[in-house]
């Protein structure tokens, strides 16, 4: 018995100390970023001296030339909208293709399945011209529909998944008291598919906040560059500002880390959900 | 049902998605197919040669010398033979591992950091971890005496300081799939095996493993798309660099479009990664196809 309890011991210090080797890298950043440069020429982990600032954060929150702050206001009101209406749209052809059959819903199906595999790049001259001609280029609007229709097949293999394993009775009944699709869908299947909206939700959001590539090319205009834009701007020419780099990736992977935090079992779950089944 | 029933389900719940594909997605994928064997108004296959023959893609100056930059496709190759079987097979000893560790879920939280936050941030630590000065990797190395530089700035080694750095941000994708894959095999399993006086070793090898053939393949797939789609972590950490040495074929495709506004090489880069995307999903798509 006694042995056993010493086995546990070894076997759970020893995995608290690849959590520890793994956390590291996020130890360094945020010491490099809460810490004055002239304390970290003897790197972050040096702690003789030790005084704690904000002037970093604050400095790259009112950049001058690329302050995080308009980032991430940019960033949001492309976001939100990118996330509410590709949910909406794709919950539907979701339920669409569980329910009902039409002509050539499976080989549209495989069509939907096959674009998961599609890189961004296959897209990115077309979608260029495109912007170009409707003028939507450094625009958010355009960058908007761009990630809505990229958005638009994983979740909707991703809801469709979800439907079928739902019971398709309680919608009968409801027809049958003669509610319409429309009705039947929104007042009975959205409701019920609220966790996976949910999922679905937390994964898209994270995403497009992340996404570099798409914005990279639509968006060009200082002042309507997204976060993620501003942080290789901020890297500096000649030598790289540590401390402001630091607190500037802080301050943007703050969004989706409280995301996940908030939502972990339905982030997780989209996870799993969305690359199974 | 009827057959107007049956076009108005289509339409109304169908359509929207199928019609904002179709113009977003679909066509300039199409477009960037004919944009490939288009040069000067002319259907050929010119631009692939163009491609090949640039150095930027294949680089067999590189192989004959024993050096980088060997080119964007065999930079994803060595991506894809290094990062893979390690990330999976950390992500699988590591989901089994910290099963039944106190406080482990906060360690699979920690780990699956990385896979939270933007992959630009994931670029910019990269490079952080492996800098000259303040990179904690040449701290670590100093105690045994070796000379701290910036990995991420020498030919030789950029490439795989990337590469590294990836694992340690991607590690958590297949420890988390993998984890809640554990979480449904059925314990009596195990139970029953151990009556039979299996050793662990033996019930990880032909319970866990072949249970979790599913997620493997999941895992697999993901991952290696995520190898060959590989872009911003580069593009922020190295820029491909220095002098191509860990250049990538989607930044690659960036430079030709973007940068040297060539959308015929562009395109031929684009139609390359698809290719593989397409190649390497197929066994996904049809363990989906089995299970219907």
């Amino acid at each position: 018995m006694k042995k056993k309890i010493y086995r546990k011991i070894v076997h759970d210090t020893f995995a608290w100390i690849i959590g520890l080797i793994w956390i590291i890298p996020f130890v360094g950043l945020l010491m490099t970023g809460i810490r004055p440069m002239d304390e970290l020429l003897h790197g972050w982990w040096n702690l003789k001296v030790l005084h704690l600032t904000f002037r970093n954060f604050i400095q790259a929150w009112h950049h001058p030339s690329v302050p995080l702050s308009q980032g991430t206001m940019n960033s949001l009101i492309v976001a939100v909208p990118a996330t509410v209406i590709p949910i909406l749209i794709a919950t539907m052809a979701g339920y669409g293709f569980s329910r009902y059959r039409f002509p050539m819903r499976n080989s549209l199906f495989i069509l939907i399945v096959l674009m998961l595999a599609l890189p961004q790049q296959m897209i990115a001259v077309p979608i260029f011209n495109i912007m170009n001609k409707l003028r939507l280029l450094d625009n958010y609007l355009g960058l908007i529909i761009v990630h809505t229709a990229w958005g638009l097949p994983w979740i909707t293999f991703f809801m469709r998944n979800f439907f079928t394993t739902l019971p398709v009775e309680v919608e009968e009944a409801a027809r049958m008291d003669g509610a319409s699709d429309v009705r039947t869908f929104f007042s009975i299947a959205l409701p019920i598919a609220i966790p996976a909206i949910v999922s679905a939700a937390a994964l898209q959001f994270t995403w497009v906040w992340s996404d570099f590539f798409l914005a990279l090319i639509l968006m060009y205009s200082p002042n309507k560059l997204l976060a993620t834009q501003r942080i290789p701007l901020m890297r500096g020419v000649y030598f790289v500002n540590w401390g402001l780099l630091a607190a500037a990736a802080i301050l943007l992977m703050l969004v989706p880390i409280l995301v996940y935090t908030l939502l972990q079992k339905h982030y997780v779950k989209g996870m799993v959900g969305w690359s199974s089944k | 049902m009827n057959r107007r029933a049956k076009f108005s389900h289509f339409g109304i719940f169908v359509l929207p998605a199928l019609v904002l594909i179709c113009v977003f997605v679909l066509y300039p994928c199409l477009r960037t197919i004919s944009l490939s064997f288009f040069s000067g108004g002319k259907l050929t296959f010119s631009n692939y040669v163009d491609v090949l023959k640039s150095r930027d893609v294949v680089n067999p100056q590189g192989f004959s010398r024993g050096e980088f930059p060997l080119g964007a496709l065999f930079d994803n190759l060595i991506w894809i033979v290094i990062h893979l079987p390690l990330t999976i097979l950390l992500g699988l000893i590591l989901a089994v591992y910290l099963r039944n560790v106190k406080g482990g879920s906060i360690i699979k939280s920690i780990i699956f950091l990385g896979m939270v936050m933007p992959m630009i941030t994931g670029g910019v630590m990269i490079r952080f971890i492996f800098d000259k000065d303040i990179g904690v990797v040449n701290a670590f190395l100093k105690l045994f005496g070796f000379v701290p530089k910036t990995w991420t700035a020498y030919p030789e080694t950029a490439l795989f300081s990337l590469i590294f750095g990836s694992i340690w941000l991607w590690t958590g994708f297949s420890m988390i799939l993998y984890a809640a894959g554990l979480e449904t095999i059925p314990k009596d399993l195990y139970e029953a095996a151990q009556l039979d006086g299996a050793s662990r070793t033996r019930m990880f090898f032909s319970i866990t493993i072949p249970l979790l053939k599913p997620i493997t393949i999941v895992v697999v797939t993901m991952t290696l798309l995520w190898e060959l789609k590989i872009f911003d972590i580069v593009y922020v950490a190295t820029m491909g660099g220095p002098g191509g040495a860990s250049n990538v074929l989607a930044l690659q495709m960036y430079i030709y479009a973007f940068k040297g506004l060539d959308f015929g090489k562009s395109s031929v880069v684009a139609v390359f990664i698809t290719l593989f995307t397409l190649m390497v999903s197929i066994p996904m798509a049809r363990s989906a196809g089995e299970r219907r």
